[in-house]
């Protein structure tokens, strides 16, 4: 039994038996890491709260035979708190995670680029400064560049001519020339593409002049980029909120509960007086 | 990893409460190799449980009739409607006998990582019936974890302009990262009665 302690983010939670949960966990020099935590569902646990997804902690484990086992958890980021209060936030960042978790197949294996990406997408989602839709993003470029699909975004991304180009192709892996352009490319707005080129850099100030339907075709475009390249699809992705007037509910119910809390009120009996 | 439809077995099992990686592992090869007969049986029984168990069509808890003893009950105000994420959560809150109101079973929690969003939990019945019964107060009652958070969060930013309607949530006492059935009924109770507005 050797014990290591190392700084994480929790990726996903599930639970084992009654009360224990596996906790999955990018670490920062061993990777992803599935490890036990006893007796954390019981509402009397000591760290619970700090093994839930979303937190950035500082972990101690022992390796077990099978599975490590946690042994102390500190808090570095509380990055839940920002996050779980808003659903775009929060459909982004489970976003950040499940892509994580889908890259690194292999535990145990360092991925400090992935780790360092990871817990900046998570800070940037709970700071609430930016689009959250832009940094799940550029969070997915930059991952997607870790792991060797990088989308082609300026030159043919079959004969490497020079772009601007005008043609899209999933399948191809990027913009395409007038000559390579299979068949099922899309024609993405003249802004999208730069906007995407803008997010895998980093260069925030580019971004903000992107409209509404400019992100969101980029999103689509990041999205589909990222499915390709996975076995399984992601089960977050489509859930992922992108509109930020998710909540209107539809005006003949609101205006419906108006009327009856009117009328109850009105039809309620008076209060006695005696 | 497996191909195809054995991995997605095991994740299926892996999703059953009590059951880890490694034994979704060991149960989806059992099947594997299990004479076809029993498998038809272990389908057949689990057909039989999903037709006979019924769900109240009002609140959603799992009910013998087609509504559920709670929402039958005329001493329980109809105004006062408490959402909880599972019907055993239903059982938790009844135990600490604060409450006097009725129930609306969500059936989860809003999950992206598992595919759960609000379209696969009983949010639309919620504000329907919240637009069509007259429900003046709303208690959100969901796990105290991230998810049950999300959810809560939700629901406070969907209801909270609906005219006439109060939104409350379950006040704190109940530590984050826990389940709501592990709570004793003293801390569960107070954390009802100490409810704070949204
Ligand atoms: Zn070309
Ligand atoms: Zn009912």
């Amino acid at each position: 039994m050797s014990l290591y302690r190392d700084s994480a983010v929790v990726l996903r939670v599930h639970k084992l038996g009654e009360a224990d949960r596996i906790i999955t966990l990018l670490t920062r020099r061993h990777g992803k890491v599935r490890a036990v935590a006893k007796g954390v569902r019981r509402t009397t646990s000591r760290f619970g709260a700090r093994l839930e997804p979303f937190c950035h902690v500082d972990v101690q484990l022992y390796t077990g035979r099978t599975l490590d086992v946690i042994t102390q958890v500190q808090t570095l980021d509380a990055f839940g708190g920002g996050i779980v209060d808003d659903y775009q936030r929060y459909t982004s960042a489970c976003a950040v995670l499940e892509t994580v978790d889908r890259i690194v197949t292999e535990e145990g294996e360092p991925v400090l680029r992935l780790y360092l990406l990871a817990v900046g997408a998570l800070r940037a989602l709970s700071g609430r400064e930016r689009d959250p839709s832009l940094v799940l993003d550029a969070f997915v470029l930059r991952a997607m560049s870790f792991a060797g699909w990088e989308p082609a975004l300026a030159e043919c991304a079959r004969c490497g001519q020079a772009g601007p180009h005008e043609a899209f192709s999933i399948a191809a892996g990027g913009a395409v020339c007038a000559g390579c352009r299979p068949a099922g490319s899309v024609r993405p707005a003249p802004q999208t593409l730069p906007l995407l080129e803008a997010l895998l850099h980093g260069d925030w100030d580019a971004t903000t002049a992107a409209t509404e339907p400019v992100r969101r075709e980029g999103s689509g475009l990041v999205a589909a980029h990222l499915q390709w390249h996975m076995e399984r699809q992601l089960r977050s992705l489509p859930l992922v909120e992108r509109r930020e007037s998710w909540h209107r509910i539809p005006e003949f119910l609101r205006e419906r509960a108006a009327e009856l809390d009117g009328s109850e009120l009105a039809g309620a009996p008076a209060p006695q007086e005696n | 990893m497996y191909e195809g439809p054995v991995q997605d077995l095991i994740d299926e099992l892996g999703r059953l409460p009590g059951i880890g990686p490694k034994s979704a592992q060991r149960i989806a090869f059992h099947l594997l190799a299990a004479e076809p007969a029993d498998v038809d049986r272990l389908q057949e029984t689990l057909q039989k449980v999903k037709e006979g168990v019924v769900f109240c069509e009002i609140c959603g808890n799992v009910s013998e009739q087609a509504t559920c003893r709670i929402c039958q009950d005329t001493r329980r105000d109809p105004k006062l409607v408490c959402v909880v994420e599972e019907p055993k959560d239903v059982l938790a809150v009844e135990r600490t006998r604060e409450f006097r109101g009725r129930y609306h079973v969500l059936g989860g929690a809003l999950d992206p990582l598992s595919g759960v969003g609000p379209d696969q939990l009983r949010i639309r019945d919620l504000v329907t019936r919240i637009g069509t019964d007259g429900v003046t107060e709303v208690i959100i009652a969901t796990d105290p974890n991230t998810e049950g958070e999300a959810t809560a969060t939700y629901l406070v930013r969907l209801l909270q302009d609906f005219p006439g309607l109060s939104v409350t949530r379950l006040a704190s006492g109940l530590p984050m990262g826990g389940d709501l059935e592990f709570a004793d009924e003293l801390t569960l109770g107070r954390a009802l009665s100490g409810r704070r507005s949204v």
